[in-house]
């Protein structure tokens, strides 16, 4: 039983052709992985079930229809979204970044607050100065204030030092136990560690879905769909295609 | 002496009319990407609504401001729902739009009251002059300067102490994440047009003081200015208007009368094209 | 039969117009006398002229997608600067209007080459900041030599004798519909020729051009250049139908008219800002005289004001077919088609508010 279905995803963004036909299936429990190259269109189709960039196709979540939902409406349906770019608001305060998410009556800062103490400290500051893995924490805690059935999360661990990535990764655990999470990401030892379910995009269209660490431990099949072994690869990852 | 005091305040007091004008069209471009050419004729609007009830309406001068207030804000808000935001889709359209609104909206006004300059009722308190450091200066001067402050600390506290405020800002930064967050930033597209229309007309208002008469094509005449200022002071950055309003008023007052007349408009409107070479992110500021 | 037609309306149409002097057909309602009088050939002239100037507005708007604010400096360039040729240097009307052509060009190319250098909205507000610069410096008047609010009219002595007076009015009136021509040829070559190929590129999407490796700047350099020429040239030919050069030319306005024109018209395509233009000065100088006509002046003043400012009309018109028209009155015919209607109408797909 698969909480978002996305079936035939289709984006063009000014007469590109950037998706051709995305299926998807996220699992209603633990943490689907969305896998492919870079510029497979995994952030477009991110970007496109959140409405953010225009698309066709049938975005179902729960059982009802979000394709055509404006972005503000596809959030308020319970889906959390932390962007590839982290999306922060760098003139913002890290106490004014938090409060701009809240949309329950009682935001979770107790959950916030447990997680990521450090937030806590610098909550005068603003987010600009923050480092790349606090600024992390932050779209990551703002997807965790509110009562979300899904979190969405693009690459959180991009540009991260090992030591922050681990950190990342615990939380994503934790809040898999929770909330269900599609977490678009190339380190295939994280996704390893915490995914269960995972789909491969290949030049805008869904090439496999299955089981990930089946998939991963397939070295011929994770060489074909990802081009890497089973491990992440040397160069730093370049930026997708697609629009920010 | 006295004629640097008297260009100093006449100077501020433009300033503070550009202010009026700029706070606004700022707010709107940095949140919605729109230059806003309907800006002047909502000027027009809160200026000829002044005049109308403090003549014809026979309201007299006090209860007229915040008449003129109340229309030019209802007409941007109308503006905004009716015409902006069909368009959300063709942000170029947005923009011809305005335009279209800017060109129709004082030729109405001529349809109704003529092209000729109307005599702006002057309340007996604000006709005269005061003596400042042995200049006499008109005390409407004054008045616009109270004005524009007014708005000036309005506007920060709205945009630091409210939620829209915070919406406001942070969309200045990045709109589509806003809406990410479960926000309708539509909301907020409709509020700093109230907010810019608002304070466009009680410049509108205070203009007919200024300058003593109304006529239609005075918001439009002011709003290169203020697209000067707005530039100048980056783009949705409300303390940076404040800042290059009181630059450009005191630039073209002086430069007005010390060298030859006009030049003071004419290096302000170079100095528009300078910045925005020298520095083309001038147009995308940040709010402060 | 119909493909003939098709073909060959222009050439017709063409025609039909070199022949409206001899022509004494009345046209009540359209025109105020018949067809070939003085006052008509006048007014019609206007018309292809500002159909000229906006169709090479249109080389920067709808060909290559740059949205100037400030294209009536280059049309005041010409105009003023043949003016004050003849008037200042004694120059003949030939050698002033090429003189006063060549100033827009240069204009344009200087002021282009620095414009272009910033993108979107920030060119199209450094166009606006050159043009009032420019409208400012006429209204001042500097030196007397503009002449301020009055402007100054051109001098009978150092124009041909066949262009000066109204019993000559059909002289002007050809050189008008010859303007117009010549804008339609330039814009029509331009925009077929290579050159004009990588502007509807840029017009798409600047960036593939890019990729393709080429550089936008000068491409679009040369589309302000070209439109900037025939503006001036555009000047010159307002000249010698208006008698003169008024800082109305000059000014924000004016600019914005043409943007009218072309958006009313239709942009990017080959007749719709002729159209647009001969529209909108056709109406802005009979609706004046419609508003001052006794139906109208029996009206009710709620239709009798808004009916008496061709301007609100105008204004009106262009917000109405920005919203509902997006390609212009010339998309109308194929609107009207059926199924195609449709096809325009809906949304291919759902927009996202916040990108864009």
């Amino acid at each position: 039983m698969s909480l978002l279905t996305v079936r035939d995803l289709r984006v063009v963004i000014d007469g590109l052709h950037i998706l051709h036909g995305v299926d998807l299936d996220v699992a209603a429990t633990g943490v689907t992985a969305l896998l492919g190259r870079n510029g497979a269109g995994k952030t477009t189709t991110v970007k496109a079930v959140m409405g953010l960039v225009p698309r066709t196709g049938t975005v179902t979540f729960d059982g009802t229809d979000i394709g055509r939902l404006p972005t503000h409406r596809v959030v308020r349906r319970g889906i959390g979204y932390a962007p590839e770019d982290r999306g922060v608001f760098a003139h913002l305060s890290v106490a004014e970044n938090l409060r701009l998410a809240e949309r329950d009556p009682h935001p979770a800062y107790d959950l916030v607050h447990e997680l990521f103490p450090e937030l806590e400290r610098r909550r005068g500051q603003p987010a600009g100065t923050l480092s790349g893995g606090q600024q992390q924490m932050v779209a990551i805690a703002r997807t965790l204030l509110n009562g979300n059935r899904l979190i969405i999360a693009d690459e959180p661990t991009k540009g991260l030092a090992p030591k922050i990535v681990t950190e990342v990764a615990d939380v994503l655990a934790r809040a898999a136990e929770t909330v269900p999470v599609l977490l678009v990401e190339q380190n295939l030892a994280l996704v390893r560690r915490v995914a269960g379910h995972c789909a491969v995009l290949a030049d805008g269209r869904t090439a496999h879905q299955g089981d990930a660490r089946a998939l991963l431990a397939d070295e011929d099949a994770a060489r074909r769909l990802l081009g890497v072994g089973a491990h992440r690869p040397a160069a730093p990852a370049a930026p997708e295609g697609g629009p920010r | 002496m006295n004629t640097v005091v008297l260009l100093t305040c006449t100077g501020l007091g433009l300033g503070a009319l550009y202010f009026l004008i700029a706070s606004g069209l700022s707010l709107i471009f940095g949140l919605m990407d729109v230059l806003n050419f309907a800006h002047g004729a909502l000027l027009s609007i809160g200026a000829y609504a002044a005049w109308w009830a403090a003549t014809d309406g026979g309201l007299g001068f006090w209860p007229a401001v915040p008449f003129g207030v109340l229309v030019g804000t209802a007409a941007s808000v109308l503006l905004e729902l009716a015409l902006i935001r069909p368009l959300y889709a063709r942000p170029r359209d947005q923009i011809l739009a305005t335009v279209g609104v800017g060109l129709a909206l004082p030729a109405l006004i001529t349809g109704v009251w003529g092209s000729d300059a109307r005599p702006f009722p002057q309340p007996a308190a604000l006709s005269g002059t005061v003596d400042l450091l042995g200049a006499a200066v008109p005390v409407n001067r004054f008045v616009l300067i109270a004005a524009a402050l007014a708005v000036l600390l309005l506007l920060r506290l709205f945009l630091a102490r409210t939620r829209y405020g915070l919406i406001v800002r942070a969309g200045v930064e990045d709109r589509a994440m806003v809406t990410a967050l479960g926000i309708d930033v539509r909301r907020a597209f409709t509020l700093v047009f109230a907010i810019g229309g608002a304070a466009a007309s009680l410049g509108g208002a205070l203009a007919g003081l200024y300058f003593g008469s109304v006529n239609p094509s005075q918001g439009t005449g002011l709003l290169v200015f203020a697209f000067v200022v707005v530039v100048m002071g980056g783009m949705g950055s409300v303390t940076g208007a404040a800042v290059a309003s009181v630059g450009v008023g005191l630039v073209q007052q002086f430069a007005n009368y010390y060298t030859a007349a006009g030049l003071g408009d004419l290096s302000v409107v170079v100095l528009l094209a300078v910045l925005l070479l020298v520095k083309p992110r001038g147009l995308t500021g940040r709010l402060a | 039969m119909t493909t003939h037609l098709k073909r060959w309306w222009p050439l017709a149409l063409l025609l039909a117009l070199a022949a409206a002097p001899y022509s004494a057909l009345p046209l009540p309602g359209l025109l105020d006398g018949p067809l070939g009088s003085p006052g008509s050939l006048q007014l019609i002239a206007l018309c292809l002229l500002y159909g000229g100037l906006a169709t090479g507005y249109d080389l920067l708007l709808g060909r290559t997608g740059l949205l100037s604010f400030g294209h009536a400096l280059y049309f005041a360039t010409g105009l003023y600067a043949t003016d004050l040729a003849m008037l200042e240097f004694g120059l003949g009307f030939v050698p002033a209007a090429l003189l006063g052509t060549a100033c827009s060009v240069l204009l344009a190319l200087v002021l282009g080459a620095v414009s272009l250098r910033v993108t979107g909205i920030g060119f199209s507000m450094v166009t606006l900041a050159f043009a009032q610069a420019g409208a400012i410096l006429v209204q001042r008047n500097p030196g007397g030599y503009t002449g301020g609010e009055e402007g100054r009219s051109a001098p009978a002595e150092h124009l041909p004798d066949a262009l000066i007076g109204i019993q000559n009015t059909a002289n002007l009136y050809w050189i008008a519909l010859a303007y117009l021509v010549l804008v339609l040829a330039v814009v029509h070559w331009t925009v077929s020729s290579p050159t004009g190929r990588v502007w509807a590129g840029i017009r798409e999407n600047e960036r593939r051009v890019e990729v393709l490796g080429l550089r936008p700047y000068g491409f679009k350099l040369v589309a302000f250049t070209v439109s900037g020429a025939l503006a001036g040239a555009g000047g010159v030919v307002y000249l010698l139908l208006t008698g003169g050069a008024t800082p109305q030319a000059a000014g924000s306005d004016a600019t914005l008219a043409l943007l009218v024109m072309v958006v009313l018209g239709g942009s990017g395509t080959r007749w719709g800002p002729l159209l647009g233009g001969v529209l909108y000065t056709w109406a802005a100088h009979r609706l004046g005289d419609l508003a001052n006509s006794g139906s109208v002046a029996e009206l009710p003043s709620v239709l009798r004001v808004p009916l008496s400012q061709p301007l609100f009309l105008l204004g009106t018109l262009f917000v109405a077919v920005v919203h509902l028209l997006p390609g212009g009155l010339a998309a109308l015919p194929a609107r009207l088609r059926p199924g195609r209607a449709a096809r325009a109408a809906a949304p291919v797909t759902a927009v996202p508010e916040g990108a864009a």
